[in-house]
């Protein structure tokens, strides 16, 4: 419960291209369909009858893209807050009584959504809604509760970042790439801000976002969707909309040059990330079918680093042997409407950063000189033929997707589409979009200095054992 | 591109879709034996145009000796590199090209390879899946460039609180036991691994007698007999590979203070638990949930998470294996409360031990381990892990259908009995790091 999601990127992440571009629909697959309450709330439902279970998750328009200075982390300290009760169902009961149902429930944080939700048998669809709807209006913030909880943020941040140096220099990296936009501030918060929180500011940001207007219900599963609409109707259809807060649109400046930083903390592999500012697929009412600069970087992105194979492993870590790890990461779609594409590496004992990243930029200029191959643009396709029936294995990911999709903005058509849009990328488009963006004076570069383990262990020896 | 192939997945997905309800709700596990010795598990279900194939041997880390430590991981790793004369690329693309997914995992009892593919490119990708099996090449110049990429993971390790308290966990706890190796090696024993070794370790470990395959989806029984007889015949054809040997535990408690310059300490505390097949796996399982298992309702987690604030995650689980695996206790918190956090978990544990567990927490754990029954089998995915378990560890093919009678049969009595036998906390084996 209650953990941020870190769209899990540098060296963990086994497959963009299986997040974020796969998804069409199987001909033959049920519909997803969709209303909206009178209080704005929109509810859809994609059945899937498969095995008798059902998942549900609402999604509201919050993440830490909404919040300011001073405040950072609020969103998620929010999200924990949220398990501790109402009149109705107070601290602790709310887990307690999604147990007894036999489900499994959490939430998730991120720079663009909150996320809550519960997996279940079948018929027990109704708690959820019971349960959500009324933490959706009755949340209770007390000082007691919140006192506790903000400790368990702080461990939290501490376990996530503080001590590992990767997560260290990804937030760095963010904070050196975004000088204007809010997707520079980390989604957990920085450490002052928690310490500084209050109460007050988790209820400020509860009475601001949480509303039936301001949030989705997705479910998936082995249900009816007009019983789910029915059902949604009679659990959230009192509740009172509120008016949002104007979101106005917040555009980072144009980088005017090269910029580097440099994080040091106690580690052994020197590691950096190098990225770009790039577009992310546009959404709301800028959304076109012709928008296609964000394909050809999710292709682009495959073809450097979608499997072993991949061009910069291929080359760098398996032929050259010149790097022990290296990745790319795009994300398309958000709702921030700016993106990075990056690259994060570690050099081979031996190796300094600046060859490695020369090498890389070698890669990238043979790339934008050349083009791709049409083996290449083939396996693209492929994986995502592939990902859009394995992901049917899943009934949670199909919700993830649809709620991600509408809580950006961005019309669930686009499941069916976005296939097609991927196979219509052509090498002339790989090649335009790197000429494009990769550029030099666009670069943001952070790297890890490790510094030697203090406190009397040895720098790369084994621990001392008493 | 394979637009032709495309379109039948999708006609076949349209005329399944029909009768596709619930098709997942009970399972009809099928079990045979190879000619070779290698058993069978499968599952037919039509309802995606795809399927899973897996294949698990007896060949994890607690195969290795001290001395050539990694030997087994390393085999493993090489094994999905190069094969069958193809270059790297080559064969990486063989799945590449027809979005097949070759996939793995690896742990002190088993090694073993995982297939995803669409129905329509089975077979070019059962023909990749059987090079990886039954031809790897373990090449000299990939095996040189691998050792130096995990002698750099290893050193990595060393510094991260995380890894440092695991591996001092498991030497506290296995002593001399191959559970208490390090499953990727020691940076001294990987780097001088040799091909001969990985071969031979191949040769001993990857043999069809002691290889339990497992299927899941869209394929026929005749179909699922000749895939498994190709997987089978094609391994080397040596002896049955023997079991891990009996875990003793260790007679006294330890405890192992390390310093670190994180923030956060991180506390580990157990022993040797319970293993697959155990007499006590139920009531030391439905226990546990009570004890450190049940996410958010735990005792561990009220006391020192809901209730104080102390940790943002404290858990303890059993990981029941050939031989006992561990059962754990973990947690990570600031340096300044970590000797408060230590205590409230240790007087949490012996209250647990000593006074056991209410009718009221017995029937909640019920509640929901048995209501929460379909979800464990809800996609092909943890399908086939059940049937990679069963065939492993040789549990009844009932393991699934039997296991909400199982839970429901536990009493307060056998739980709190089989704590008192099992669990002993005057005996923990404790890790700090961080220590101040």
């Amino acid at each position: 419960m209650k953990t941020p999601l870190k769209l899990a990127r540098h060296l963990t992440r086994p497959c963009l291209l299986a997040v974020l571009i796969s998804s069409y629909a199987l001909p033959g697959h049920a519909e997803i369909v969709q209303t909206t309450l009178k209080n704005g709330l929109k509810v859809i439902v994609q059945e899937d009858h498969r095995a008798p279970v059902v998942v549900s998750q609402v999604w509201y328009r919050a993440g830490s893209l909404d919040e300011v200075n001073g405040k950072t982390g609020v969103a998620h300290v929010l999200e924990h807050m949220m398990f501790k009760g109402t009149k109705k169902v107070p601290a602790g009961q709310f887990s307690r009584q999604v147990a007894a149902a036999g489900g499994k429930e959490n939430a998730f944080t991120s720079k663009d959504y909150t996320c809550y939700f519960q997996q279940l048998e079948k018929s027990r669809l109704p708690l959820s809604f019971q349960l959500e709807a009324d933490r959706m209006a009755n949340l209770q913030i007390t000082d007691a509760e919140f006192a506790k909880e903000i400790e368990v943020v702080k461990e939290e941040r501490r376990w996530r970042t503080e001590d590992k140096p990767q997560s260290r220099v990804n937030e760095q990296f963010e904070a050196s790439v975004y000088r204007a936009h809010p997707y520079g501030r980390p989604v957990v918060g920085f450490m002052n801000d928690l310490e500084n929180m209050t109460a007050a500011d988790a209820r400020e940001w509860y009475g601001t976002w949480y509303a039936p207007n301001n949030a989705t219900i997705v479910v998936v599963g082995d249900v009816k969707a007009q019983e789910v609409f029915a059902l949604a109707e009679k659990n959230f259809g009192k509740l009172v909309a509120k008016a949002l807060p104007a979101r106005k649109p917040q555009v980072e400046p144009v980088q005017l040059g090269e910029r580097r930083a440099i994080v040091k903390a106690p580690a052994k592999l020197p590691y950096f990330v190098m990225g770009f500012h790039a577009p992310a697929l546009k959404s709301g009412e800028a959304y076109s079918e012709q928008d296609w600069e964000p394909y050809a970087l999710e292709v682009l992105s495959s073809i450097l680093s979608g499997n072993g194979a991949s061009r910069l492993n291929q080359k760098l870590v398996r032929e050259q042997a010149i790097a022990l790890e290296i990745d790319t990461a795009y994300d398309s779609t958000n709702r921030g409407q700016t993106s990075t594409f990056e690259v994060a590496a570690s050099p081979s004992d031996g190796i300094s950063q600046e060859a490695l990243i020369k090498a890389i930029w070698g890669q990238i200029d043979e790339l934008k000189n050349n083009g791709v191959t049409a083996a290449e643009l083939h396996r693209v396709k492929a994986a995502v033929i592939a990902a859009d029936v394995y992901k049917r294995d899943s009934v949670f990911y199909q919700a993830m997707q649809i709620g991600q999709l509408e809580t950006m903005r961005y019309p669930l058509s686009l499941l069916q589409s976005n296939a097609a849009r991927v196979q219509a990328v052509t090498s002339e488009q790989v090649q335009a979009v790197a000429k494009k963006y990769l550029l030099p004076d666009q670069l943001t570069l952070v790297s890890l200095d490790p510094q030697p383990m203090t406190t009397d262990l040895k720098p790369a020896g084994r621990p001392h054992q008493h | 591109m394979n637009v032709i192939g495309f379109l039948k997945v999708a006609l076949l997905a349209l005329v399944l879709q029909g009768y596709a309800a619930n098709v997942l709700a009970a399972l009809n596990i099928q079990h045979w034996t190879t000619a070779e010795g290698s058993e069978v598990y499968f599952v037919e279900n039509h309802s995606l145009p795809m399927m899973d194939v897996s294949i698990n041997f007896r060949a994890g880390s607690a195969y290795d000796k001290p001395e050539t430590g990694g030997t087994a991981a390393v085999t493993h790793h090489l094994m999905a590199l190069v094969a069958g004369g193809l270059e790297e690329e080559a064969l990486t693309n063989r799945f590449a090209d027809i979005g097949a997914v070759l996939g793995g995992s690896f742990d002190a009892d088993r090694a073993s390879f995982k297939l995803r593919t669409l129905t329509s490119e089975q077979q070019a990708a059962l023909d990749a899946f059987a090079l990886v099996l039954h031809q790897p090449d373990f090449p000299p110049a990939v095996l040189a460039r691998e050792q130096a990429r995990i002698v750099a993971a290893l050193q990595e390790a060393e510094t991260e609180p995380d890894s440092i308290a695991q591996k001092a966990f498991m030497q506290s706890v296995y002593g001399m036991h191959p559970y208490s190796l390090d499953q990727n090696g020691e940076i001294s024993t990987v780097q001088s691994l040799t091909v001969a070794q990985l071969r031979q370790f191949y040769q001993t470990y990857y043999t069809a007698k002691s290889a339990v395959i497992a299927m899941m989806g869209d394929l026929t029984t005749e179909q699922a007999r000749q895939i498994a007889a190709r997987l089978s015949a094609g391994l080397p054809q040596s002896a049955a590979v023997a079991p891990v040997p009996p875990v003793t535990a260790p007679a006294s408690a330890s405890v192992k203070k390390l310093p670190h310059p994180a923030v956060q300490a991180h506390i580990l505390l157990g022993q040797p638990g319970n293993k697959r097949g155990d007499a006590d796996f139920f009531p030391l399982y439905v226990g546990n949930y009570i004890l450190g298992g049940g996410g958010f309702v735990s005792r561990l987690t009220e006391e020192v998470r809901e209730k104080r604030g102390l940790a943002y995650s404290v858990y303890s689980y059993f990981m029941p294996m050939s031989q006992l695996g561990p059962f754990q206790i973990g947690l990570q918190t600031k340096k300044a409360q970590a000797d408060e956090a230590l205590k409230l978990v240790k007087e949490t544990v012996q209250q647990f031990v000593d006074k056991g567990v209410t009718e009221k927490e017995l029937a909640a754990a019920k509640d929901n381990l048995i209501g929460g029954f379909p979800l464990r089998i809800d996609s092909n995915s943890k399908i086939l892990e059940y049937l990679n378990m069963i065939g492993f560890y040789q549990l009844p093919l009932d393991y699934l259908d039997s296991f909400n009678d199982h839970v429901a049969k536990v009493t307060v009595q056998q739980v709190n009995d089989a704590f008192k036998r099992r669990v002993h906390p005057e005996s923990f084996a404790t890790v700090i790091v961080g220590a101040e």
